[in-house]
């Protein structure tokens, strides 16, 4: 096993190389010269000036790259234009929110869409079939903002069940001892079970909203997956040797159909993380997507380069899970190794 | 011919959806090209005395906050947001094919250099480096065709190499080649328009897959700017007013734009199983 889990950070590390190359390369291409850029609207030449010889802009691409990875060792990602702060102390301070939503979210897909899809691959054509049909041609095609917007719509302001889409709590509560910066976990840790409720009443709309996006592919991988391990001849003879239905769907061909799934997981990541964004700004999330917007609109650029690569780096981790995950499945794998 | 008219036929008759799929590809296509002409009031006419108006049978869609028409700025949105699609789904299938033409037949350096340049591109949450991409070229709709047709190009690489590598050493190519076909004869002459068929039903799953892309980047306020009509950016106008009730300022765009990206999903499944018999689900 540890074998195994050394190769495989030994496999994310070109992808991490590839991260850092390309997000130096998104600064340097800045449309004009990125000292002006980063000196804002009302620096003269001189200030201008200045700032090229403090970003180093005035030496060799070699010389400002090797710089540019110094800096990301340190933990300098810069600061922000507009606020000031360092765009490390933000990012930090911001991440607990985006992981929560970004996490619950995943929770409520993966909750939904394998049952269905192992439902709908052991009764083709029923109704739940047919359900599981419609939601992910329909899943796809839902603009996650879109889907957000009409939650909102029907929750908050049709029915009033669920409270004011703006932030990670309601403004009478104060948010719980900070410990995890999950809202949830730290409400619960602090025993506030009226904090834990609040927090859960603020977080089920754009989890929800994730979570609909996400369904469709996991749903379909599943239940495609499924219909195909389920016609095996290993199932064939696990029946014929007189073992419960049970027992042939969830521990044979379960497992084995699990493979393809978690697979499908690096593709839906790779969607949640992009929704995110787009739920955050319509939910008034406090993460670092909506943080990245606010600073698109300023053109503020420091703290969208360290958002951008927060997010690459956070899904080669997410991606380096998967792996392990398959390997803990399929521990052929770990032979092979 | 007549028996692939006959096959287009069977698809689009023996499943209603497909038939339905069809039918809505046309009206988009109607409503991009005649989009203007057809528009009942100017897009970017404001009127205060009729701003937030419910729909009705003067305003189908209602009014938005400035009193524009709803209905005409859809319907006008269609022609930009469709181009920024399609253009961006051409760039990636245009450099993706032959990148990876080049990579599956070439092997060696070539397919690992490309190779690597895939990788690196989908080490990074899609969405996320086209909001990088379009920050750092700067804010317009040129770089929002630019980002979504690269994050889409290593989807058309992987297929194209994956095809091209298949039938590399098959007997038909060996034949070109004992005939004295060059290399690039080869290339272009054979294997590309083998590859073609399966090239084009991948644009056509992820056409619907730029169209949201294109609106979620002009949803948050990147490319497309006001008063410019376009689905995502009418949807971001009308994000605030759902909380207060003025559902249609938002909905309209929002539903147009999902029509949209469903009917792509389905024609493209439709035209696998034109293209593709055996893999038909």
């Amino acid at each position: 096993m540890l074998i195994l889990i050394g190769r495989r950070l030994a496999a994310a590390i070109p992808s991490v190389i590839g991260v850092v190359v390309v997000t130096f390369v998104l600064t340097r291409a800045l449309p004009g010269d990125p000292a002006a850029y980063f000196a804002g609207p009302n620096a003269d030449a001189k200030a201008i000036a200045e700032i090229r010889t403090a970003l180093g802009l005035d030496r060799s691409l070699a010389e400002q790259f090797l710089r540019y990875v110094g800096d990301l060792l340190r933990g300098d990602l810069g600061q922000s234009l507009s606020t000031g702060r360092p765009v490390l102390v933000e990012l930090a301070s911001r991440l607990p929110a985006s992981l929560e939503l970004t996490l619950l979210g995943l929770v409520i897909s993966l909750s939904i869409a394998l049952p269905l899809g192992i439902l709908a691959a052991t009764r083709p054509n029923s109704w739940v079939d047919h359900l599981c049909r419609v939601i992910v041609t329909l899943g796809v095609s839902m603009p996650t903002f879109f889907t957000g917007l009409v939650l909102v719509y029907v929750f908050y302001f049709l029915l009033g069940w669920s409270p004011a889409p703006l932030g990670r709590l309601d403004a009478f509560f104060s948010s719980p001892p900070d410990v995890t910066g999950l809202y949830l976990v730290d409400s619960l840790l602090a025993r506030d079970g009226e904090t834990f409720l609040a927090a859960a009443a603020q977080l089920i709309l754009p989890a929800a909203t994730l979570a609909i996006f996400t369904l469709a592919p996991l749903a379909r991988m599943t239940r495609a997956s499924m219909l195909a391990v389920l016609s095996a001849d290993f199932i064939r003879t696990a029946r014929a040797s007189g073992l419960s239905a049970a027992t042939v769907v969830f521990v044979y061909a379960f497992r084995n159909a699990m493979l393809p799934v978690v697979t499908t997981l690096g593709m839906v990541f790779s969607f949640l993380l992009g929704a995110n964004v787009l739920v955050e700004k319509v939910f008034a999330w406090p993460g670092i997507g909506s943080y990245a917007i606010e600073a698109l609109i300023a053109a503020d650029y420091a703290p969208i380069q360290g958002f951008v690569l927060t997010m690459a780096l956070l899904y080669v981790v997410l991606n380096l899970t998967i792996d392990l995950l398959y390997g803990i499945i399929d521990p052929r794998l770990e032979g092979a190794a | 011919m007549t028996e692939t008219l006959r096959h287009v036929r069977h698809v689009l008759t023996e499943n209603p959806v497909t038939l339905l799929a069809a039918g809505l590809f046309v009206f988009f296509v109607l409503a991009a090209v005649l989009g203007p002409a057809l528009a009942p009031y100017d897009p970017f006419a404001s009127d205060a005395a009729r701003a937030l108006q419910p729909p009705s049978l003067r305003h189908w869609f209602g009014t938005d906050a400035l009193g524009r028409d709803i209905f005409s700025r859809v319907l006008v949105a269609t022609r930009l947001d469709m181009t920024i699609a399609i253009s961006s789904v051409i760039l990636a299938f245009a450099f993706g094919t032959l990148a990876g033409l080049a990579a599956g037949f070439m092997g060696g350096a070539t397919d690992q250099a490309i190779g690597r340049l895939v990788d690196t591109i989908m080490a990074f949450p899609l969405f996320v480096l086209a909001m990088g991409i379009v920050a750092a070229l700067g804010n317009t709709v040129t770089n929002i065709v630019l980002a979504t047709a690269i994050i889409n190009f290593p989807l058309y690489v992987r297929v194209a190499r994956a095809e091209t590598a298949q039938r590399k050493s098959a007997g038909f190519i060996e034949a070109a080649r004992l005939s004295g076909d060059g290399e690039a004869a080869i290339l272009f002459g054979q294997l590309l328009p083998n590859i073609l068929p399966i090239m084009m039903v991948q644009a056509s799953l992820t056409m619907g897959y730029a169209i949201l892309n294109a609106a979620g980047l002009s949803f948050i306020g990147l490319g497309v700017r006001p008063p410019t009509p376009e689905w995502g950016i009418m949807v971001a106008e009308g994000a605030g007013l759902m909380i207060s009730g003025e559902w249609w300022v938002a909905l309209f765009p929002g539903l147009v734009l999902m029509l949209a990206v469903f009917c792509f999903n389905l024609l493209g499944d439709a035209l696998r199983d034109i293209v593709d018999p055996r893999r038909r689900s």
